[in-house]
Order: C-alpha cells, then sequence, then structure tokens
C-alpha cells in the first residue's frame, strides 16, 4: 500500500538522446533555447537565483510556474524548484554521456502528503493548471 | 467541485492527512485508537473523519459501539491521474527538445 503511494508522487521520465551532453545542457540552460521546447522564461544557471516558466496556451489561459535554480553542475545535474497553484515539487535533471549520446533523466518529485506545501491551497487552481496542460498536451500532438 | 479538487482539498490539512496516512500504513482503527496518538481531541478526529469519508478517503464500519476506519486508496486515483498527465507532459516537452537539438545542428 505504501510502495504505490509513494510510487504515485514522483514522476520520472528518461530518454535517450544522440547528442553530447554539452550540447543537452544549452537547451536546458540558455533562455531562448529553453523557450523554444519548454516555456518562456528568465532563466539563469546561477543556484538561488529566482525565475518564471509561463505559457499562455489560450489568450485568456496562462500557465506560470514559479521556481527556484536549486543544484547548477554544467553538463551532469540542474534542479529546480517547480511551483504552480499551490502544488510545490523539484524538477531534477541529471545528464549522462553514454556511447551514442546523452542519457537524459527527468524527476519531479515531492508530491508527498507529508510534505506540506506540496497540498497547500489546492483547489480550482489545480483544475486550471491540469485543464492548460491538457491543451497543451493536446497542442503538442 | 470534481474529484481531484474534493482530493487536494481534504488533504490540505496536516492532522487529518495524519490521519488517513496512518489508516494507509496501519489499517482499520476505531475512534478511539485514533484519537489516542493524534494530539487532538476525539471530536476533532471525528470531525477530520467525517470530512475524509465525504471525500471517499476513508470507509466506516459499525460493530457494536464502535465505529471502525479504513483508508480507501482507491480515492487517490486522481492522484494517479495527474501523475500520468504530468509524466505525458515532459514525454511532449522531450519531443520538442529533440526537435529543437536537431535545428540547433544546422
Amino acid at each position: 500500500m505504501i510502495d504505490t503511494a509513494t510510487e504515485m508522487r514522483s514522476v520520472v521520465v528518461e530518454r535517450e538522446i544522440p547528442y553530447p551532453p554539452e550540447k543537452l545542457w544549452r537547451a536546458l540552460t540558455q533562455p531562448h533555447l529553453i523557450e523554444e521546447w519548454l516555456m518562456k522564461n528568465d532563466f539563469k544557471p546561477v543556484a538561488g537565483h529566482r525565475f518564471n516558466l509561463r505559457r499562455d496556451p489560450q489568450p485568456n489561459v496562462s500557465v506560470v510556474v514559479d521556481c527556484e535554480v536549486l543544484e547548477v553542475e554544467p553538463n551532469k545535474t540542474l534542479s529546480y524548484t517547480w511551483a504552480a497553484y499551490g502544488l510545490e515539487s523539484v524538477v531534477t535533471f541529471t545528464l549522462t554521456p553514454i556511447g551514442t549520446g546523452t542519457h537524459l533523466r527527468m524527476e519531479q518529485a515531492g508530491f508527498r502528503p507529508d510534505q506540506h506545501q506540496a497540498f497547500k491551497g489546492a483547489k480550482a487552481g489545480w483544475l486550471q493548471f491540469l485543464a492548460a496542460l491538457e491543451k497543451l498536451l493536446t497542442r503538442a500532438d | 467541485m470534481n474529484a481531484q479538487d474534493v482530493l487536494f482539498r481534504t488533504l490540505a490539512d496536516p492532522t487529518r492527512r495524519a490521519l488517513f496516512e496512518r489508516l494507509c500504513r496501519e489499517g482499520e482503527k476505531t475512534v478511539g485508537a485514533l484519537t489516542a496518538r493524534a494530539g487532538v481531541s476525539q471530536p476533532v478526529v471525528s470531525k477530520h473523519l467525517g470530512v475524509l469519508k465525504q471525500a471517499g478517503l476513508v470507509r466506516d464500519r459499525h460493530q457494536g459501539r464502535e465505529t471502525h476506519y479504513s483508508a480507501q486508496l482507491v480515492a487517490l486515483v486522481p492522484l494517479v491521474d495527474w501523475t500520468r498527465e504530468m509524466a505525458g507532459f515532459w514525454e511532449s516537452r522531450f519531443d520538442d527538445l529533440e526537435d529543437l537539438l536537431k535545428r540547433m545542428d544546422q
């Protein structure tokens, strides 16, 4: 029971990318490149830097994520907090060189009910966030 | 309010969440047993259990004078759905990331 409960509190997405870590790192850390694949942003690869990720999938729908850079280890690890609509989590990208390119691992963790912030203020915002995400996903298809 | 809304609102309260987690960990319990370690009075525990029950997170069973409560993990399904959606979000972002990397070559 507990295993199931723990499991659903983090999201892990892994992928093998046919490019070296250095190139992938640029895409993860340069604002104009981040915008191309994730969201508009004012990111800086500096621990402690606070920034926003923003996307407006429709004129009246904005997805705004509040973030703070936690860890920057060039070409290896990048992590930042990810807070939107009462949800606080930590997103960590881990890059590992492999023969043909880079193994990219993204973990988003911190949805544990025992982490007080995670569920604070959750309400209608969740629906908005999910609706916005769903639109993004549809558009990405 | 839909199921997701109710679920997150219900679990937002730390005392209520602790009661629910204890039922998840330790199985069925009476109100008395839950009160003994809850750090709040029995009426408060009962009130929280009522809210959990309304959200479908616990079920009660009457036996003699006692009411036994147990966790209903199926009520957490909306949370699983959320996780699945988030995973889908990152998968599609990574598709765009790979497209970008291809373009960066040129």
